[in-house]
């Protein structure tokens, strides 16, 4: 947790009046009444009154902020729905919000070409919900979806339950527009399959607001699958089915959805949803297939065959889409359901190779016991990526302190194990100094070459995500390569 | 570790003395992108497969690595790199693939090759060693730059290995052809384009559209039944998709030059001087104009693609071009300094393959 420090109301004042003087009264906020809402993001337990916040409701708007900060030297957060998990929109002190919340509109839907052109503002849901029609949806479906935005989605590269088969945001934005803090606006990607030069969109998409403010984004909208069935099958231990998950795959099967919730979990969501999930299994498997009726018959049978052979103890088919959405209900709601049963809950993110899952389990629930803090998982199994919701009180002393301690040694395993610190929720404040055990200070430094790339003067999001060479000596830890400690003269504690 | 020191030391050569580099694997795309500069910088010695497990649908390999080898590696577990990337040549490299970015048909349907990057390894300009993204699917730690590297020829560096994501090959796949012109061919992929299909790969030239389905067995069997057309037998249906990605089809074989137009697949019929050739459902044009390249012409071609929302780039020059033309499409300022920027940090003494991309 990082301490709060109050906004200098004289300098609130000065900047304040620079934008007032230049937009409309209701696109600038300052009273901390008003300001005191975007405070946080979804990583409540990280804070930060913002100097000033910006609602513009144009491109031209945008650029006269950028203009102004720039001018003034004030760094800037931009904000979406502010779902973020990773504490990507928390503000700084002295810096200016840019809330794209009245950027809302679904400018042009294209069914011919299959694209959505939208503001940065639009909810994702809303984008397959005005596709509809044309029998075409946004396929990135994270679990925030009705309220997060799609320019944060574009910030974060966001995935959901259906990645390994439809792909993350990267894989299903075709261009951004964006207003650069020279206050220029540039266009990353483009209509067609590919643009000339370097892939901007490819660096851009993931950069966690640190590199220009989105202002408009065209995404490839996908036919509707005409049917989807899902499996559930119970393991009686974890390993066995990890090993499922991998007979599947190794079966030439993508399923539209793979994913696995261990007892823990099961136990936690069955009396909040009622899905019918078997409570007494190790670990339950969601196994969803898609396309044709035909398609998803030949699929499902092939998926239970495997599952059976893969020593599932115990499989049920969805015999309606009513059934389906709710095998899929406690997936959904197992973060809802952690904070029913523990009034707070720590959502980590890390990403393994899914050969190492028995491993990764077995460590955390090691770690259950020197932490004293219970964890349930839930695994986006098809790609590795792995939710471990750490349980804890904040009103007990000290709880709080060992469930990010928790946390931190959760994601140095899967770092240890060949993964990575963030799968989707992305770094933000809260795993920047994660970023030590992963990155080496030449990758770091190569990091804020691309950041500086866009943003000379540091201004964007510039505390987040990349942590300084001073930060990571503080954080203790730092990646050594080949047995080198890199400064090695440099003191630590 | 010995062949990495001895590149590391050729980098850092090359940038005390200022000698440009010419990163090198098979050489199967040396006439691609623009002139080639500089002393070689062989990747060959950087062979072989580091790791392959097909369960995780991922292959890790050094740049160097014959793309042959990866792809019988793959076969034999009944798995493919999904975009279907050219040889264009025996001798082509994993690295080679990564730095020139191209794909084949399959690209409308499964993504091109930035879309299958998982992580790279990368030595800059300053000889270090720079590891990004890594073997996992999802992965949002740092900017995506081995995704950056993917199409960048070499521009910021000297990747040292790749990590990619692989697909199961599809369990059936039929090809299809359709008497057709070439409005009516924009117009029906638009629409299949738009509804639940297994179209793989869709080709248009010179009135015949042909068109490739792959996935479940019902799926594919459905589509053949509700399609129509002409279905060609497998070996000649192979031959075909293999003769547009390698582009040994006789429509590649006229003289002239050869420009890619990627244009949005709605786009109309392109009226341009030359033969024409449609692929990845509208997607991708090929166009082959006789006679040499001058700017002038190339700035016509460009003008009317950029008008319907797209980029050409000038391919393959006819033989003997001495035309004046720039291979790719001018960058807009501020994305040309963006451009800069990046070249400069990651290569300070401007010795990768300067002038070969920008």
């Amino acid at each position: 947790m990082s301490a709060s420090i109050a906004p200098d109301p004289v300098r609130r004042q000065q900047v304040a009046a620079a934008l007032r003087a230049a937009l409309p009264e209701r696109v600038v906020l300052s009273d901390p009444e008003d300001t005191r809402p975007y405070e946080c993001d979804g990583l409540a337990a990280y804070r930060q009154l913002p100097m000033v916040v910006c609602l513009p409701e144009s491109e031209a708007q945008i650029l006269t902020i950028l203009g102004i900060c720039r001018e003034m030297k004030v760094p800037i957060v931009p904000r979406g729905a502010g779902t973020g998990l990773s504490g990507g929109a928390l503000p700084i002190h002295d810096g200016v919000v840019i809330s794209t919340a009245r950027l809302n509109r679904i400018v042009r839907m294209e069914p011919a070409s299959r694209t959505a052109v939208v503001q940065p503002g639009v909810r994702n849901l809303a984008i397959s919900e005005a596709a509809a029609v044309h029998g075409l949806y946004y396929a990135p479906d994270p679990s925030s979806q009705i309220a997060c935005t799609i320019g944060g989605n574009v910030a974060e590269n966001s995935g959901g339950v259906h990645c390994l088969k439809y792909g993350l945001t990267v894989h299903n934005v075709l261009r951004v527009r964006v207003a650069t803090i020279e206050g220029e606006i540039i266009e990353l990607g483009s209509e067609a399959l590919d643009a000339p030069g370097l892939d901007l969109l490819a660096v851009f998409i993931g950069s966690e607001g640190m590199l220009g403010i989105v202002t408009e984004v065209t995404v490839k909208l996908v036919p509707k699958p005409a049917a989807a069935r899902v499996i559930m099958a119970s393991f009686g231990d974890v390993v066995t089915g990890g090993n499922a998950v991998a007979k599947v795959i190794a079966a030439g099967i993508i399923p539209a959805g793979l994913e696995m919730m261990d007892r823990t979990s099961a136990r936690m969501v069955e009396p909040f949803v009622k899905a019918g999930y078997d409570i007494d299994a190790a670990a339950i498997l969601l196994c969803e297939a898609d396309g044709t009726a035909l398609e998803v018959e030949e699929e499902i049978a092939h998926m239970r065959s495997v599952l059976e052979s893969a020593g599932a103890s115990a499989i049920a088919v969805s015999q309606s889409d009513a059934e389906r959405m709710r095998f899929w209900s406690g997936r959904k709601n197992a973060f809802p359901a952690a904070g029913r049963i523990s009034p707070d809950y720590y959502c980590m993110d890390g990403t393994i190779p899914r050969k190492r899952l028995a491993e990764v389990l077995t460590g955390i629930e090691l770690m259950e016991t020197t932490y004293g803090l219970r964890c349930a998982n839930v695994f986006h199994a098809g790609d590795g990526n792995l939710h471990p919701l750490i349980l804890f009180d904040a009103n007990q002393p000290g709880e709080f302190e060992r469930a990010e301690a928790f946390g931190a040694a959760i994601l140095a395993l899967c770092v240890e194990v060949g993964g990575t610190i963030t799968g989707e929720h992305g770094v933000g404040m809260e795993k920047i100094d994660s970023m030590c055990v992963q990155f080496t200070r030449a990758e770091l430094d190569a990091f804020f070459a691309v950041k500086r790339a866009f943003d000379v003067p540091f201004l964007l999001n510039p505390n987040k995500a990349i942590p300084t060479l001073n930060r990571c000596a503080e954080f203790g830890k730092m990646k050594v390569s080949g047995g080198v400690l890199p400064f090695a003269g440099l003191p630590r504690f | 570790m010995q062949h990495i020191d001895s590149l590391r030391q050729q980098i850092l050569d090359a940038a005390s003395s200022g000698r440009p580099l010419r990163i090198r694997g098979g050489g199967s795309k040396d006439w691609y992108g623009g002139p080639l500069a500089g002393d070689i910088l062989d990747t060959r010695q950087l062979s072989g497969i580091i790791d392959y497990e097909p369960t995780e649908l991922v292959i890790t390999a050094r740049s160097g690595t014959p793309l042959v080898e990866i792809e019988a590696a793959l076969a034999e577990q009944h798995q493919m790199l999904a975009f279907e990337p050219p040889h264009f040549g025996a001798g082509a490299t994993l690295g080679g693939v990564l730095a020139a970015g191209l794909a084949g048909p399959r690209r409308a349907s499964s993504g091109g090759v930035r879309d299958f990057v998982l992580g790279a390894v990368l030595m800059d300009g300053r000889g270090e060693v720079l590891s990004f993204g890594g073997q996992v699917m999802k992965n949002v730690a740092g900017y995506d730059v081995s995704r950056l590297l993917a199409g960048s020829m070499g521009s910021l560096g000297l990747t040292l290995q790749h990590s990619v994501k692989v697909l199961p090959r599809p369990v059936r796949e039929a090809t299809l052809r359709f008497a057709m012109s070439e409005i009516d061919a924009i117009a029906q992929l638009n629409l299949w384009g738009g509804q639940p299909l297994p179209i793989s790969a869709s080709c248009w030239v010179g009135g015949v559209l042909t068109v490739r389905l792959s996935g479940a067995g019902a799926a594919v069997d459905a589509a053949v039944r509700s399609f129509g057309g002409e279905q060609l037998e497998a070996p000649a249906a192979n031959a075909f998709w293999a003769s547009l990605r390698e582009q040994t089809h006789d429509f590649f074989r006229q003289g002239g030059s050869l420009w890619r137009l990627s244009v949005p697949s709605i786009t109309g019929a392109l009226v341009l001087e030359g033969a024409q050739m449609i692929e990845w459902g509208g997607a991708q044009r090929w166009l082959k104009v006789p006679g040499p390249s001058s700017a002038a012409r190339a700035g016509a071609i460009r003008a009317s693609v950029r008008a319907a929302g797209g980029h050409a780039t000038l391919f393959r020059r006819a033989d003997n071009d001495d035309g004046d033309a720039p291979v790719f499409e001018p960058l807009a300022p501020a994305i040309a300094r963006i451009h800069t920027r990046l070249k400069a940090a990651f290569d300070p003494a401007n010795i990768f393959n300067p002038g070969r991309m920008f």
